[in-house]
């Protein structure tokens, strides 16, 4: 902040952005004693990063993968990557050029410094968008969230709701043409559109899913990042490893997903009927696993309390596995289930310091 | 009469994007344009009259139930533009449903009424009722305006983006029509509005 204001220049932020990306200058304090975690912002966006790596490398491959089986010819592994990689450059350079040129002229306006909460959103949305995604849509989208989701509120650390999701969800309301959860596109095959598993399930057809080890693997057609469970599942190793992500909350919303579950299969009335549908096999599908590791555990957005943790996680799980079975008109829940309770946590937090004080009230009181 | 009572209901304490009236209407009747400006002419209608009557009336009206006259004015005026609207302009206030109805629980008839009409002389109260309902059906065509055009492709129910911009993959956003992205639409007059003028920002 200092160095900003010798300098003077109308592009101060722009310059210390570059100057300092990923890095912390090396600017040391001169007085008094200083005590700071190394795990600083910068630190916890990279690891978030190099978690999404592996889904990332997957989507690129099943996008390939894919296409050859859609449009029936025979591709090399090489090819499937390199055809999946170009259509997926596309989406990627949308989402940074958009979203970071609405940050970096948002932080200059401002006077505020820019830093690496973009890097993470811009990385997530092509992972959660159809591959086919019409890029201008997608730049409307991006730009929606970015300056509705997330500068309005103040800039990174201050948005209530994910900002990847607020760009996913602007998609799915606007242009639901483009995405509604039911129906996957492939990539470079013009008209090829089939059922998810999530909507073979809500129609009863279950002999129409694919396996379960297909969907636990992720060669399924859908969202680049959300088929591999496996994939997303070392993404969380590495979050979890580094101490970035909560394990309360992937825990509890999986413990949330599968006691609503298992509740419906008690309540199903016979096996076509979408209650019965394996609890643990919600947790492979769709976009849950995806959410619950990358997207319910984002530190701004969720609930900051230990104990409110679990509940927001459970919460997450719950609606998700509710909005899937009992609302015909939204297949996917964990979107608008995350969303939800994102709008919660504060109260979640508000409710849960409360409660806390009183019991210490109350505790202080009796020892006088 | 005072230049201000005519000038700021449109900018400067324009009822929605500054004092926060009317919202709901304003949410509910802008996804066409044809029923956002007749609903604006209805407001401004009986804001108007309402407000003129109630200032002919002031000093008759006993304080302790002005409420209860200034509604039974209010609905008079409401429900002489719903039969109109059903005679003349039947289609409109088919589109419109409730919301004509509704008119009468307009914060912006009443604040005004309390506000004004109550203290002032029916003239000045009559071109303040009819400013405020100008300056919110202002509000009413430019949400109105932005809502058709990017939802249904439309102004007034004609087309206007060509069909050969759908053709090359263009399409209507279906977000704008729903109340929720009308609320943001709101909220982003009000943040140009106050970008321009300071003074409305809170310390």
């Amino acid at each position: 902040m200092e160095n900003k204001e010798k300098k003077g220049s109308i592009f101060d932020s722009t310059i210390e952005a570059f100057q300092s990306f990923l890095r912390v200058p090396d600017t040391v304090t001169k007085s008094g004693s200083h005590v700071r975690d190394c795990n600083d912002l910068k630190r916890v966006m990279i690891i978030v990063v190099v978690a999404l790596i592996p889904t990332l490398l997957f989507g690129i491959y099943n996008i390939g993968y894919q296409h050859s089986i859609a449009s029936g010819t025979e591709m090399g592994f090489w090819q499937m990557v390199w055809f999946g990689f170009l259509k997926i450059l596309p989406l990627y350079l949308v989402s940074y050029i958009v979203g970071l040129g609405i940050e970096f002229a948002s932080a200059q306006i401002r006077g505020h410094e820019v830093n690496e909460g973009y890097l993470v959103t811009g990385m997530i949305i092509p992972l959660i968008v159809p591959i086919t995604t019409p890029l201008w849509i997608l730049a409307l989208a991006v730009a929606f969230a970015v300056i509705i989701g997330k500068e309005v509120f103040g800039g990174t650390g201050m948005n209530i709701w994910n900002p990847a999701l607020i760009a996913r969800a602007f998609l799915f309301f606007a242009y639901p043409a483009s995405m509604s959860g039911d129906k996957v596109w492939v990539a470079g095959v013009d008209g090829y559109s089939g059922a998810t598993p999530l909507a073979d399930a809500a129609l009863g057809n279950f002999s129409n899913m694919p396996s379960a080890l297909d969907m636990f693997l992720g060669f399924i057609p859908g969202c680049p990042g959300e088929t591999s469970t496996v994939a997303i599942l070392i993404g969380a190793a590495i979050l979890l490893f580094f101490g970035v992500a909560s394990w309360k909350i992937m825990l509890s919303t999986v413990i949330g997903a599968l006691a609503i579950g298992y509740l419906c299969n008690a309540l199903a009335p016979d096996t076509s009927s979408y209650l019965a549908l394996p609890a643990w096999e919600h947790l492979i599908m769709g976009g849950f696993a995806f959410g619950a590791v990358f997207m319910a555990t984002d530190p701004v957005t969720s609930a900051q309390t230990e104990t409110g943790k679990w509940i927001y996680g459970f919460l997450i799980g719950a609606f998700t596995i509710i909005l899937r079975v009992f609302n015909p008109g939204y297949p996917e829940g964990m979107m608008l289930a995350i969303l939800l309770m994102n709008t919660f946590a504060p109260l979640i937090d508000y409710c849960v310091v409360q409660r806390n004080i009183k019991k210490r009230l109350k505790r202080a009181q009796i020892n006088q | 009469m005072k230049k201000e009572i005519y000038q700021n209901p449109f900018f400067k304490a324009n009822p929605v994007t500054v004092l926060v009236l009317g919202i709901c209407s304003s949410l509910a009747v802008t996804v066409k344009l044809e029923p956002a400006c007749v609903m604006a002419l209805s407001v401004t209608f009986v804001t108007g009259f309402s407000s003129l009557f109630a200032s002919l009336l002031r000093n008759t009206i006993p304080n302790r139930i002005r409420i209860i006259v200034q509604l039974v004015l209010v609905s008079l005026f409401v429900i002489l533009i719903d039969q109109f609207l059903k005679a003349y302009a039947y289609e409109v206030s088919k589109q419109l449903s409730v919301y004509v109805g509704l008119i009468i629980t307009n914060c912006i008839i009443m604040g005004r009424i309390e506000a004004f009409a109550l203290g002032n002389k029916p003239w000045p109260s009559f071109v303040d009722g009819i400013a405020n309902g100008l300056g919110y059906g202002m509000i009413l065509v430019v949400l109105a305006f932005i809502r058709e055009l990017f939802g249904s492709g439309t102004l007034f129910g004609f087309q206007v983006i060509p069909q050969s911009w759908y053709e090359a993959g263009y399409m209507n956003n279906g977000l704008i029509i729903l109340p929720p992205m009308a609320l943001i639409l709101v909220g982003l007059i009000i943040w140009l509005q106050r970008g321009i003028q300071k003074d409305l920002i809170e310390k």
